[in-house]
């Protein structure tokens, strides 16, 4: 592996609940290579949302060290090093399609007008690109995520957070999307390492390169599977044998941790 | 993926027109068969006129000094708003304090919810004694206390109303507080905001008037009412009650086409 952009090493989380400590990610060690897309995925309460939120610098460690392009996660989140799309689009209401997307531009102070071409240029890329003018209500549930991956693809950060980004879609938009989403990320320059949480077995095998399955009750890294398809990817790819093999070696895995835990 | 229409505007404002005529005609025709009940009621059981003037008869007592009136209804509308002005920008400023010290939120909040509970109108007489009963500024004083508690808890509830992923994403933007205010909590407040200024217009209309029935000067509304009913001179008093509703009216539809003006977005959404 290259020089890792992502390192956890030995790293727990735990939450002071009501009714005592948490424990809700225990001893995590892992490295993520510049430019991977990884899959996180697991049943809910296996810390798969709060290993993603550790890497943004949404939550810190309770121990160990995240790393982030050999900074802390607080230095690089600073630096703009992460891109965000949440399973609801969190577009503002009061904002334009355009204007949302051109929003952390704006707050990172780019001019104007670079501004306006950079969310013109995204929203083509998401194929949105009628839609600059129109208001978040006024656009499907689907087209509004896209939007919200323009937004985080805007300023080029060099990590995407991805957290169960298509679980509110209907199951024929959310495999368009997927698709569309590894163009967008395949064409990206420079290509960002995305970070992609997940609990459908299918598309964590069909997106990612790896796919970090994850064990409840303490939250856990069970087991790492490499998903060796070709790149890119295209809607056959669900139709090959090895796809098949891959996604019943996830769930396989998926089952070994419920009898464990 | 459905593709959603966006109607040019030449289609939009002839929907527009019939839009506003069917959600128009109802109430007005409402209005009209209650004036009429009212009018034939007056003459078929020769109801006497110091109870109950007809509409008619009230009609033409304001157009016989109609200058007059509504002259002394813009003494008691500019009361109504300087006070709500004063208690509306005092209700964003300490709500923006409650945002930044919580502190500050924790105590005064719940005390605020009580306030905009009561009749904030009793202090009155009060009002008279410390800033004079015939003055102005005992009239602007009540408005200005009774519009400033809903101000204060609508637009700290519209402050703190965006979802925590809204504000994570900022966080992830390592947007600077004035960024996360203004461009996250403040425009999510609008809402808010203009949904307390418009029960602040009807509010401050109320008290205005109501506030004047405990001593003003001779050219208000409030007084002019109470005295021409202490004399039983129905139709007097009737006019100038029309040209409070009047005011009251004007100044609401005023806060609504601002809010329009303001909030392009919910104009949109309530197009559809």
């Amino acid at each position: 592996m290259d020089t890792p952009i992502i390192e956890f090493e030995r790293v727990s989380k735990i939450y002071q609940g009501g009714a005592g400590p948490v424990t809700a990610l225990h001893d995590v060690t892992l490295r993520i290579a510049a430019g991977e897309f990884i899959a996180l995925i697991g049943p809910s309460g296996c810390g798969k949302s709060t290993l993603m939120r550790l890497i943004g610098d949404l939550e810190q460690p309770s121990n160990g060290t995240v790393r982030i392009k050999a900074k802390t996660p607080d230095q690089a989140r600073r630096d703009r090093d992460y891109g965000i799309v949440f399973q609801s689009p969190v577009l503002y209401d009061w904002r334009t399609i355009r204007k949302n997307v051109e929003l952390p531009l704006e707050i990172m102070g780019r001019p104007k007008d670079q501004r306006r071409q950079r969310a013109m240029e995204l929203l083509k890329l998401v194929g949105l690109g009628d839609f600059g003018d129109a208001y978040p209500h006024q656009l499907s549930g689907g087209m509004q995520q896209r939007a919200s991956i323009a937004r985080a693809l805007s300023f080029a950060p060099s990590i995407l957070l991805m957290d169960e980004p298509f679980g509110a879609l209907d199951e024929i938009t959310r495999e368009r999307l997927q698709l569309e989403l590894l163009s967008i990320w395949w064409e990206a320059e420079p290509r960002p390492t995305v970070i992609f949480v997940t609990h459908s077995i299918p598309e964590a095998v069909f997106l990612a390169d790896r796919v970090v399955v994850m064990s409840p009750r303490p939250g856990r890294v069970q087991r790492v599977v490499e998903v060796n398809l070709a790149r890119p990817r295209a809607f056959e790819t669900r139709e090959d044998p090895q796809f098949f093999a891959l996604v019943t070696e996830v769930r396989e895995c998926l089952r070994a941790t419920e009898t464990a835990g | 993926m459905q593709a959603t229409t966006v109607s040019t505007p030449a289609v939009r404002s002839t929907d527009q027109v019939a839009k506003w005529f069917h959600i128009l005609w109802p109430p007005v025709l409402t209005f009209l068969v209650a004036i009429a009940l009212w009018e034939g009621a007056v003459w078929l059981f020769e109801i006497p006129i110091y109870l109950l003037p007809a509409p008619s008869q009230i009609m033409a007592t304001f157009l016989e000094r109609p200058w007059f009136l509504l002259g002394i209804g813009m003494v008691t509308f500019s009361n109504a708003l300087m006070g709500s002005a004063i208690g509306c920008s005092l209700g964003v400023l300490v709500a923006i304090f409650c945002v930044r010290w919580t502190f500050v939120a924790d105590g005064l909040l719940p005390l605020a919810v009580a306030a905009s509970a009561v009749p904030i109108i009793a202090l009155s007489p009060l009002m008279g004694i410390w800033l004079g009963s015939v003055s102005a500024a005992s009239k602007i004083g009540v408005i200005a206390v009774m519009t400033f508690f809903p101000t204060l808890v609508s637009v700290y509830a519209g402050l703190i109303s965006p979802r925590a992923d809204a504000l994570l994403l900022m966080r992830s933007y390592a947007a600077p507080q004035r960024d996360v205010f203004l461009k996250l909590r403040m425009p999510a407040a609008l809402p808010f905001l203009f949904n307390a200024l418009r029960v602040c217009a009807t509010l401050s209309m109320i008290g205005a008037v109501v506030a004047e029935f405990f001593g003003g000067p001779r050219n208000a509304l409030g007084v002019y009412i109470k005295t021409q009913a202490g004399i039983l001179r129905t139709r007097e008093a009737w006019s100038a009650i029309m040209v409070a509703c009047l005011y009251g009216l004007i100044f609401y539809l005023v806060i609504v086409l601002i809010e329009r003006w303001v909030m392009p977005w919910k104009q949109r959404h309530s197009g559809q």
